[in-house]
């Protein structure tokens, strides 16, 4: 077995402190959670690094099911089992389920005010701008991609290109450009 | 439309619907929303066209993942079943609360089932040549998937001739977010108060 190229600095000590901090960063995930993830559990608490990230998000993008999910079991599970995945889906779950029905009570109340719309606006706004700094963050990672740089970004820029330019349906772009990248490496593995 | 009182039958039906949905939601929780809006409005009107509306429209502005709009939907059935019953205020409570429990149950369970039983078989054989390609190769992909989610939500401001501060907005957002350690919060509170205000 080979160690792992960049082993994380840090790892939750028990089951308690993952429900957490999987409640602080759900708590802290308007317009979803991703960009939050990787601020908490990668740069704040270093429980695992950039490159770790982006592979367990890839695992967790092709499963079925809601993604950051599928990240806060994967990521239990490897502390402390099914135990460890069960406390990461319940902080994520619980208290923002509470938050959102509490919400969804008042909602009505206040629905029709302009602030109220004008404020939903402007953090719509910031979530794209969330998403996108955490985009060039991850994208750093690629610069010691096995495949090269050039052929990295190439593929990142094509999954772009055909998800938010053409709109073509994810299971055929995660199909065609995810199959060429995964031979392309698969065939990179096999020299010495 | 008006919501028809549900029985033991449709709670089920219910229930296995989503179970069935859970597995072909690759991609996200969202991209299964079209198919939701066929059976819980158009099919069975167990919820209302504004109903479905504002419950995604609420889960994506409340913090959490935006899966959770299904929980909404599911407490908005229930509402709407109580009501046609003529339940107490306890009996309401109790059926909305129901409501999505059951939709959450159903959308979360195999999934993370399947995830669960297929993170571990990849790293039990994570020194495999074809589990090790499949992490690299993935990686650009991933990369090339969270540009396209930016871009998406990006656009979702409208023109950028009229709506520059908005966009202007974004990307300093965006570049704050990978120059600085600015604490998120305070990102989304300035474009919180911003809105409100009306300046974006």
């Amino acid at each position: 077995m080979t160690p792992p190229s960049h082993t994380p600095a840090f790892r939750p000590e028990n089951p308690r402190a993952l429900f957490l901090a999987f409640t602080t960063l759900a708590l802290q995930g308007f317009g979803g959670v991703l960009a939050v993830v990787q601020r908490e559990l990668v740069e704040r608490r270093r429980w695992m690094t950039n490159e770790e990230f982006i592979e367990d998000w890839a695992v967790a993008q092709v499963m079925p099911g809601p993604n950051v999910v599928n990240l806060a079991v994967m990521m239990g599970d490897r502390y402390f089992g099914v135990r460890g995945a069960l406390a990461a889906l319940a902080g994520m779950l619980a208290a923002p389920t509470v938050l959102l029905l509490i919400a969804a009570t008042v909602y009505a109340h206040f629905a029709d005010h302009p602030a109220m719309a004008g404020a939903l606006r402007g953090m719509g706004a910031v979530a794209a701008g969330l998403i996108g700094g955490m985009a060039i963050k991850l994208g750093t990672a690629l610069l010691q991609h096995p495949l090269g740089w050039p052929t990295a970004g190439a593929l990142a820029l094509l999954t772009t290109l055909a998800i938010a330019g053409l709109r073509i349906p994810l299971p055929w772009v995660l199909l065609v450009l995810g199959g060429a990248a995964c031979a392309l490496s698969w065939h990179r593995l096999g020299r010495p | 439309m008006t919501a028809m009182a549900l029985d033991w039958s449709s709670w089920l039906h219910l229930l296995g619907y989503y179970l069935a949905l859970s597995l072909m939601a690759v991609g996200g929780a969202i991209s299964t929303a079209p198919d939701m809006h066929r059976i819980l409005v158009a099919e069975h009107g167990w919820i209302s066209d504004p109903q479905f509306g504002a419950s995604i429209a609420l889960a994506q502005a409340a913090p959490g993942p935006n899966v959770l709009f299904i929980a909404l939907l599911g407490w908005n059935v229930g509402l709407n079943a109580a009501a046609q019953a003529g339940s107490s205020a306890a009996a309401t409570w109790a059926w909305a609360l129901m409501g999505a429990a059951v939709c959450m149950l159903g959308i979360m369970l195999p999934s993370t089932t399947l995830t669960l039983l297929a993170t571990r078989w990849a790293h039990r054989n994570r020194q495999r040549r074809s589990v090790r390609a499949f992490r690299q190769g993935m990686a650009p992909i991933v990369v090339g998937l969270v540009c396209a989610t930016a871009w998406v939500l990006g656009r979702a401001h409208g023109v950028a001739a009229t709506d520059w501060p908005l966009w202007l907005l974004s990307v300093v957002c965006g570049l704050l977010v990978w120059r600085t350690r600015l604490h998120l919060l305070w990102l989304l509170a300035a474009g919180a108060l911003l809105g409100a205000v009306g300046w974006v």
